[in-house]
């Protein structure tokens, strides 16, 4: 140092922070980011209440409407149609919120604060991841409304509290484990609308194409065969088996080792276009 | 002791030698489609001046500053800050330079005070002292009133500060400052300047973009003038001041039919051509002394041209831009690609 050319303060300063700078993020620090931007994406829910709507309403009309529209036709009764019901109102409700995770990183993205997320030393998967975090509190909401409303109109799951809180939990994963397919739609559509159109496009056959709302022995046996791979019939078969009989099946695994595929698959594919696209 | 250090950790690539330029780019080059947004742009800012990028809407400064503050990719060219290249390590580049943008990118929805907590946990601190540095800024920074506010109650001036304050939370060596006073009223405009020299004169170097030549020269000690992509001028205020003339005598006659003799008389007096306004009659003159001026009026009245007003003012950017360019700084002339975030065509 002694032997520099008398090198100004700023100079010195500024070569400290290049030897200092790391050069990539670690494991631990992706974890912060990832708290710090799921802390704001809470405190924005909390400022725009609308964002619960979905979440409080469909549960409450969905249960209500199809147990009183189609309990009689499909089940004979109400009542019966009820554990039939539930756990397909509970992937349907869950699907639907996951779906607004895309819409809503699109209308971020726009703003002129991810511009300064993108320039800050941060992992580029904490804007994505974050508020995905803070979602597990629209997905608990949901799930917990779907059953309440469920036990209000006459439902007596046969599984007991802690089978219900097992479905409770694998479709706050599974919901977690899709909206990775959602966030991607949001990184590579060009406008909140567009990501809202393709994300009803991937919803409906997911959830109307299962066995959430009807038994699949009723359906012509080309659509049974979509219907019996379709994920959201593992999810909803699966979490039937523990509401209604506090079981876990082999369904619990398939559902589990889908949404796997799932993160294994969008979450690299996020953050790859959100990379390539804002560099 | 840098760049072995550096060459050690192996991914970090310095200039052979270590250039001390903060920020030295070559030849960079960004395209939108068929738009060069930017057309080779060679730039050299030293450490701890302020240097000022001047030039109109839509002539590249923006899409500059985003490749430079690694927001957008180099198409072609390269690109050192503090000897990094930006473009192989922006994860370093991002440490050294702080951005304030031209819309303030703060978030809408937090307040002053949760907006600078939150960017400084991002940056790694822990939350006790997040919430101290947020404290100190808002104070420093005027603030502390609306710390608690939402940012949708305050006015252009405050989010430019709070934008600029959440620049500064990590004390970057580097600080990129894009128009930083487009759309603020003069008083506002003032003390954001004040508030930019006396913030940053501790030793950081910033990039300052404008389309005010009255703000670089308050400004910078060094500018380079852009337009449409590519650098026209370069030098101190001073230098390009005097390029254009200290001040501008603007004419307008009584008859516009006497614009050809009075620009033969001006051409006669001073050895230089006036600049026609696209407004009838009126001429703009580049005077290097305010007191020629007096020289000018009186060849005309010999010659016998009537003047129905006369003024003596300021150049103008504009006037910088006829000087440099020989044509007008026609702000958004095709200018998709500057000002927008730049974001929506680089896909």
């Amino acid at each position: 140092m002694s032997a520099m050319i008398a090198p100004t303060r700023e100079t010195v300063r500024a070569a400290e922070r290049v030897s200092a700078a790391r050069r990539h993020v670690s494991l631990g620090e992706t974890l912060s980011q990832t708290l710090a931007m799921a802390w704001r994406a809470l405190k924005k829910m909390r400022r725009n209440p609308e964002q619960f709507f979905d979440v409080t309403l469909q549960p409450l009309l969905f249960t209500a409407m199809f147990a009183y529209i189609f309990g009689g036709a499909i089940s004979g009764d109400v009542a019966s149609y009820l554990p039939l019901l539930i756990p397909g109102i509970l992937a349907q409700t869950i699907l639907t919120t996951c779906m607004a995770t895309g819409t809503q990183l699109r209308e971020d993205m726009d703003k002129g604060v991810f511009d300064r997320f993108k320039s800050l030393p941060i992992a580029r998967i904490a804007p994505l991841a974050g508020p995905m975090v803070a979602d597990l509190v629209r997905y608990t909401i949901a799930a917990t409304l779907t059953f309440g409303m469920g036990l209000l109109i006459g439902y007596r799951p046969g599984g007991g509290a802690l089978g219900v809180l097992g479905a409770i939990l694998l479709a706050i994963f599974t919901g977690w484990s899709l909206a990775w397919v959602f966030t991607w739609v949001g990184t590579i559509a060009r406008s909140a609308q567009a990501v809202q159109g393709i994300s009803m496009m991937i919803l409906f056959p997911l959830t109307f194409l299962s066995n959430a709302f009807v038994p699949v022995e009723t359906l012509p046996d080309w659509l049974a065969t979509f219907v019996r791979v379709n994920p959201v019939s593992h999810l909803v078969t699966a979490a039937r088996d523990l509401a209604n009989g506090a079981l876990v099946t082999g369904e619990v695994a398939w559902t589990v080792l889908a949404c796997l595929a799932v993160i294994t698959i969008f979450a690299p594919l996020s953050v790859r276009s959100y990379k390539r696209r804002h560099m | 002791m840098t760049t072995t250090e550096l060459d050690r950790a192996g991914s970090v690539v310095t200039t052979p030698g270590g250039t001390d330029l903060a920020v030295h780019a070559e030849g960079l080059v960004k395209t939108f489609g068929e738009h060069r947004a930017v057309d080779g742009i060679d730039l050299a800012v030293r450490p701890g001046e302020i240097f000022g990028v001047l030039g109109p809407n839509g002539a590249g400064k923006t899409t500059m500053l985003r490749m430079l503050a690694t927001l957008l990719k180099i198409d072609a060219g390269r690109a050192e800050i503090f000897g990094v290249d930006v473009a192989g390590n922006p994860h370093v580049i991002r440490q050294l330079v702080g951005v304030t943008g031209q819309y303030a990118s703060v978030d809408e929805n937090l307040t002053a005070r949760e907006n600078l907590w939150l960017f400084g946990r991002l940056l790694g601190i822990a939350s006790p002292r997040a919430r101290r540095i947020a404290t100190e800024l808002l104070g420093q920074f005027g603030l502390e009133e609306a710390a608690n506010k939402p940012i949708a109650q305050f006015s252009g001036g405050m989010r430019r500060r709070l934008d600029l304050a959440a620049s500064l939370i990590s004390r970057p060596p580097l600080i990129f400052l894009d128009e930083p006073t487009t759309g603020l009223d003069p008083r506002t405009r003032g003390q954001m300047w004040d508030t930019i020299r006396s913030l940053i004169s501790d030793g950081c170097t910033v990039l300052l973009t404008t389309q005010y030549l009255d703000e670089a020269d308050q400004l910078a000690d060094r500018i380079a003038v852009i337009d449409r992509g590519r650098k026209v001028a370069e030098g101190t205020p001073d230098e390009l001041k005097t390029a254009v003339g200290n001040s501008t005598l603007q004419l307008l006659l009584t008859q516009p039919g006497e614009v050809p003799t009075a620009a033969e008389v001006i051409r006669r007096v001073l050895g230089s051509d006036p600049v026609f306004s696209p407004e009838r009659g009126r001429l703009n003159v580049a005077l290097d002394q305010a007191d020629l001026a007096a020289d000018v009026l009186i060849a005309l009245r010999t010659a016998g041209v009537s003047i129905s007003s006369v003024s003596v003012a300021k150049p103008s950017l504009d006037e910088v831009f006829l000087a440099l360019t020989g044509h007008e700084a026609d702000g958004d002339r095709d200018s998709d690609g500057d000002d927008e975030t730049g974001t929506e065509e680089n896909r």
